[in-house]
């Protein structure tokens, strides 16, 4: 008996390659809406705004405290049943709204760092020649607040792709959901998570690598 | 011409300023001096709103408010006709030099970016340093930062350069050419007030020196909160040099008219 079914994993490649635009899609859109989410609350709280920025506070403490999947769980499970209008929700919608508010959590609060982390003295420098505050936001915070969060953010893009496998606990046949569809067939449990295991590893990979590009040159920004 | 009336700042209770009055003509040359925590910075940054003043009248040009009940656009409208230069230069790191004296002018005076950014091709070669335009401040040393910091100022065409200590930064090596570039700004009448601890300076340029005294140095008895004195400038600047008494050796000085303010805190 051979101890690993080689043609197997091969012929499984295809099969995944179907699903991985699913995958990377809901990863990719959680990602665009977490960033857009995250900026909103951490500028909330740089700001200090009365009122929601315990609001914030709140959502912040609850999205960090509490695991993924309880909270995939209570989207596409439990809040049908309290908002009637959620009935149509489909698990790929519950994948992306659990991954967008879970990961603007995070995101918030390494955009916060970031902003709260450029020299004070600019704000006053900027402010001393008449600029408004959206203007000094827009251009002298915001772009140096982005060089310091980005290679952070591009952490939690990575961490986001690999916890879309959760959504085929909601049912969405993704990556993961397709290759536990396959092993049950199969049976060659090994063979099928190791090859899909392999698929996210290499993905992770090749962002790590871009990530690692991206960072040297980001270092280098405003050295001339 | 730039008045304040009545100036008070509080930080806590404790009045920093305690109503100062000082009028800036145009084209004067002020030095402020003074010891340490008198409330030199809390003045100019009263006079652009970096800090919110808690009593007095602010005149520049044609804007005269009540401090207290400046709006929104009475505090840009002061900022934008005061310049500030930091005594850390405070540049936009993310710009290079160039792109940090055209900032202003892209931004608050709305001009097109290749009109702004020939100004401050003008202005660089002005402070010495057109061979700098396309550098990032981190690359530069602390006296060209912060002749790009006075250019920044330069191109906002301020009614007045506030200048807050802005060569006590710097490496010894690079003050002077700091000082020369303010220098070069005084003969051209550019108005001026300078927080500094050049007594040099002081004594070569400046028209008028304000004194600040804050109450905790004071070991001469109660004074009253404010008070403008006319004093005797030996008494006033300690000689640089021993046994000099600075009289003889700086004649200017001598006739200058120096205005002592006290300012008394009320903690003390
Ligand atoms: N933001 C602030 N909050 C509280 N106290 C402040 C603040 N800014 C200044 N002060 C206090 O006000 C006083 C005057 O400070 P200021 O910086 O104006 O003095 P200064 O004359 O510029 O001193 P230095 O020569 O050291 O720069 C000091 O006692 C300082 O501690
Ligand atoms: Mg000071």
């Amino acid at each position: 008996m051979q101890v690993l079914d080689v043609d197997y994993m091969l012929g499984l490649v295809p099969i995944l390659l179907r699903y991985l635009p699913l995958t990377l899609q809901m990863a990719a859109v959680g990602m665009a809406l977490a960033l857009v989410l995250a900026c909103g609350l951490a500028v909330i709280r740089v700001l200090r705004i009365p009122g929601l920025n315990a609001a914030t506070l709140l959502f912040i403490s609850f999205f960090r405290g509490t695991p993924l999947l309880v909270q995939l769980f209570l989207f596409y499970y439990g809040l049908p049943q309290l908002l009637a209008f959620l009935t149509q929700i489909n698990g790929i919608t519950a994948t992306i709204m659990g991954l967008t508010l879970h990961f603007s959590a995070y995101m918030a609060e390494s955009i916060r760092a970031a902003i709260v982390g450029v020299d004070r003295s600019q704000t006053e420098a900027a402010l001393s020649i008449g600029m408004t505050n959206g203007q000094l936001m827009r251009r002298i915070v915001l772009p140096q607040a982005t060089r310091v969060a980005v290679p952070t953010l591009m952490n939690y893009f990575i961490d986001m792709i690999k916890a879309t496998s959760l959504a085929f606990t909601l049912g969405v046949t993704e990556l993961m959901g397709a290759t536990q569809k396959e092993a049950a067939g199969s049976f060659l449990y090994f063979e099928a998570f190791i090859t899909v295991a392999i698929f996210y590893w290499v993905i992770v990979e090749l962002l790590a690598w871009f990530q690692r590009r991206l960072e040297i040159r980001l270092n280098e920004a405003y050295r001339r | 011409m730039i008045k304040v009336t009545g100036l008070v700042k509080r930080f806590g209770g404790t009045a920093v300023l305690d109503g100062i009055d000082l009028a800036i003509e145009q084209g004067e040359i002020i030095v402020v001096i003074g010891p340490s925590g008198t409330g030199k910075s809390t003045l100019l940054r009263c006079l652009n709103f970096l800090e919110r003043p808690d009593a007095g009248r602010l005149t520049i040009g044609d804007l005269d408010v009540d401090v207290t009940r400046a709006s929104r656009a009475d505090i840009l409208t002061a900022r934008r006709r005061t310049a500030f230069v930091f005594q850390n230069y405070a540049l936009f790191a993310n710009k290079t030099a160039l792109e940090n004296i055209a900032e202003g002018l892209i931004v608050v005076n709305r001009w097109p970016k290749e009109k702004a950014h020939a100004r401050a091709r003008e202005i660089l070669e002005r402070i010495g340093l057109a061979d700098k335009a396309d550098a990032y401040p981190a690359s530069l040393s602390g006296g060209q930062q912060q002749r790009v910091g006075i250019g920044r100022a330069m191109a906002a065409q301020a009614e007045v350069i506030l200048f807050d200590e802005p060569t006590s930064s710097l490496d010894p090596e690079w003050v002077e050419e700091v000082l020369n570039l303010m220098k070069q700004l005084a003969r051209e009448r550019q108005t001026m007030l300078v927080v500094t601890h050049e007594m040099s300076f002081a004594r070569d340029v400046a028209d008028r020196v304000i004194f600040m005294e804050g109450g905790e140095s004071s070991n001469r008895g109660p004074r009253p909160a404010l008070q403008l004195t006319t004093g005797s400038p030996d008494t006033r600047f300690p000689a640089q040099g021993s046994g000099n008494p600075g009289n003889n050796r700086h004649p200017d000085l001598s006739r200058m008219p120096v205005r002592a303010i006290a300012v008394e805190r009320t903690g003390d």
